[in-house]
């Protein structure tokens, strides 16, 4: 796959049809991948990757790249074309100035997960037909695939491209998955007990803003907890409390736009599941509004942003108990 | 030297937590460990290193530092400093050791911050030396030593014991108070440990990475180096690794208004973000590369060229493990660094 991705950024860069490639740069490690934008084939034959280990969404960066001279090649995955449609809509993504060369994915690696299994100092993943063989400094371990791929991937929305100029490989297919699970077991919580789950896990924030700067559905010019005219610019929190609003407001704010790529939980250095936030506005939509998936197309507006007669009234947060 | 053995650890954390409070690393759900409140049960993590650094306990995230209460035209000052007990900390590796150090010289030197000299004097570090260093540490390239760290009491983890090594009087006077768990051990009792982790040490991936190119000869060259633009352009600015980073100091000073006074607190600030050292006219580093840059600079050129050579990176790895994008101090002494760190 690789090679195929690289050669066809060679030939559109040579061509003139891009004169830069948004992809992935290999790191120190294996799993230490990094987004980068290359602008010569000697850069693309020197350290272009594209593997298990390539997990960033690339969307985002195009909201500056498309913004530059010249149009841009970028590789996308099934789930990130979902955030670029999006972007588009929003009029954040020039898309004139982009060409987007669709990729597959099987599942990428959280190397987490390796860790969490107790496993330190890697050294060498070695991916094989369905596992991968994780070398440390201290011993040898064979993964099965799905033990160490990452929770979203696990439960993988779409594997389908819902845009892309060309694609690399077979289109997939939308998916059914259960990805609403978590959400459920949260809804069916005693208020006291889900109040509880989302204290304890907020109140290990940092604030280092990584899910906020991360997230394509957060791109704001200026954030208004950056700006020190907002009044509620905060670096620091006043109380424990305030944690949890910043996550609150977020989530609100990322309604109806979040396509559920899950980067905000990937990036999480305290590993907070932000994405269930996410996916409980996402649930209640479904619910109320019809099935609804942000990103799929680059036109509709989504429900929340946009009127019609059937809307629920706000009557339903009464009704399905939410006010209690 | 002294000894305990570890089916007995609770007995000592139990010793320790009798006179004063003890934290130290517990085991969470994701396997990840985080300093924490000694309690019974508690779930000691004594392999890795914690997702946070050690610095909070000398410079916490957040901080009160003077109330003011305003009554028409009068305005009172009121201390809200929090009162500071003797309090202990277990499992510090070498490298977080190193990095209060680190601190000292930013917090100690004239004037004295005495917020953070309050909370030093107080607290009494025991180290733990590394029994399983992982792929991202490289504490060796800026001098640290992790089978051996610097703390006031040095802990090294045998196979059925834990040595204490008392090093100074801090740690003299913790290791009397607990006498009584304690048994005697050979001062060379823990050589084996030692030999066995600086086998390891000598495996590491990152064993080789040099400083010789940051030796503060070429400021300007460094500064101007055009690589920055690459290292930088996918820097979400974040400040994931301002956070997590043993070292990173930096801080800002607000008031909040309680609407009948002024609350007067410090909070870490991070190079990383857009409204950093926000001056009246602007700010001074306006892009990313810039901000980006400063952190680098800081931690390689300018701090030690003001502390006597000595860097302002400890080589824990947390950056590594952390950074959103996998960007870290690391691979940009690899690209700065010249032919060495190839």
């Amino acid at each position: 796959m690789q090679g195929v991705m690289k050669e066809r950024a060679v030939a559109l860069l040579s061509d003139g049809t891009v004169n830069r490639v948004l992809g992935w740069k290999t790191g120190e490690f294996d799993y230490d991948i990094t987004p980068a934008v290359f602008q010569s084939k000697e850069e693309l034959e020197a350290d272009f990757v594209y593997d298990d280990f390539c997990v960033n969404n690339l969307s985002k960066y195009l909201i500056k790249e498309s913004r530059k001279e010249g149009k841009i090649l970028v590789f996308l995955k099934p789930c990130d074309t979902y955030s670029f449609n999006q972007l588009v809509l929003e009029n954040r993504i020039w898309k004139d100035n982009v060409y987007v060369i669709g990729i597959p994915c099987e599942g990428k690696v959280d190397v987490n997960k390796i860790r969490e299994s107790g496993l330190d100092g890697i050294v060498k993943v070695t991916p094989a037909t369905d596992s991968y063989e994780v070398e440390t400094l201290y011993e040898t371990k064979t993964f099965a695939k799905e033990e160490i791929t990452a929770e979203r991937c696990l439960n993988c929305k779409s594997k389908k491209h819902v845009v892309y100029d060309e694609l690399i490989g077979e289109d997939g297919d939308v998916l059914e998955t259960n990805r609403f699970d978590q959400v459920a077991e949260l809804e069916a919580m005693s208020s006291e007990e889900r109040f509880a789950f989302w204290r304890k896990e907020l109140s290990k924030c940092i604030r280092c803003n990584a899910c906020r700067n991360v997230c394509p559905a957060c791109s704001c010019e200026k954030c208004v907890f950056d700006n020190p005219n907002s009044g509620v610019a905060q670096k620091a929190a006043a109380d424990s409390f305030e944690e949890n609003m910043f996550h609150i407001i977020r989530a609100f704010h990322v309604a109806g736009r979040c396509t559920d790529c899950g980067e905000c939980s990937r990036v999480c250095p305290q590993n907070i599941p932000l994405h269930l936030l996410n996916r409980k506005f996402i649930k209640d939509i479904n619910e109320l509004y019809g099935d609804f998936q942000a990103g799929a197309d680059s036109t509709t507006p989504g429900p929340l942003t946009a009127y019609t007669q059937d809307d629920v009234e706000p009557s339903i947060v009464h009704e399905r108990g939410g006010a209690q | 030297m002294k000894k305990i053995s570890l089916s007995n650890l609770d007995a000592f954390f139990a010793e320790i937590a009798k006179n004063q409070k003890l934290y130290l690393p517990v085991e969470q759900e994701d396997k990840t460990s985080r300093y924490e409140e000694w309690e019974a049960g508690a779930k000691v993590s004594l392999l890795g290193n914690t997702v946070r650094s050690a610095k909070d306990f000398f410079f916490p995230q957040t901080e009160n530092m003077v109330d003011f209460k305003v009554e028409g035209k009068n305005i009172e000052i009121v201390e809200s400093r929090s009162e500071v007990e003797d309090f202990v900390v277990f499992g510090v590796r070498g490298c977080d050791v190193r990095s209060f150090g680190i601190l000292d010289k930013v917090f100690l030197s004239d004037p004295v911050d005495t917020y953070y000299k309050n909370r030093r004097e107080h607290g009494t570090i025991v180290s733990l030396a590394c029994n399983r260093p992982t792929e991202s540490c490289f504490c060796q390239t800026f001098g640290v030593d992790a089978s051996e760290p610097e703390g006031d009491v040095v802990c090294f983890m045998g196979d059925e014991e834990l040595f204490l090594d008392a090093k100074t009087e801090k740690g003299e006077k913790l290791v009397a108070a607990i006498a009584g768990v304690l048994a005697d051990a050979d001062a060379n009792a823990a050589d084996p440990v030692k030999a066995q982790i600086k086998e390891v040490l000598a495996k590491l991936p990152l064993k080789d990475l040099t400083t010789d190119k940051f030796d503060g000869k070429d400021l300007m060259e460094t500064f101007n180096d055009p690589k920055w633009a690459e290292l930088s352009q996918s820097c979400l600015a974040c400040g994931t690794c301002t956070f997590v980073c043993p070292t990173c100091q930096c801080y800002d000073i607000r008031d909040y208004d309680t609407g009948h006074g002024v609350k007067r607190f410090r909070c870490w600030d991070s190079c990383m973000y857009s409204d950093f050292t926000l001056m009246a006219h602007g700010n001074n580093r306006n892009s990313q590369l810039e901000r980006f840059r400063q952190r680098f600079m800081h931690k390689l050129i300018y701090f030690p060229q003001n502390n006597n050579g000595e860097y302002g990176c400890v080589g824990c790895g947390r950056c590594l493990a952390r950074c959103p994008i996998s960007m870290n101090i690391v691979k940009v002494m690899k690209a700065l660094g010249g032919k060495e760190n190839e």
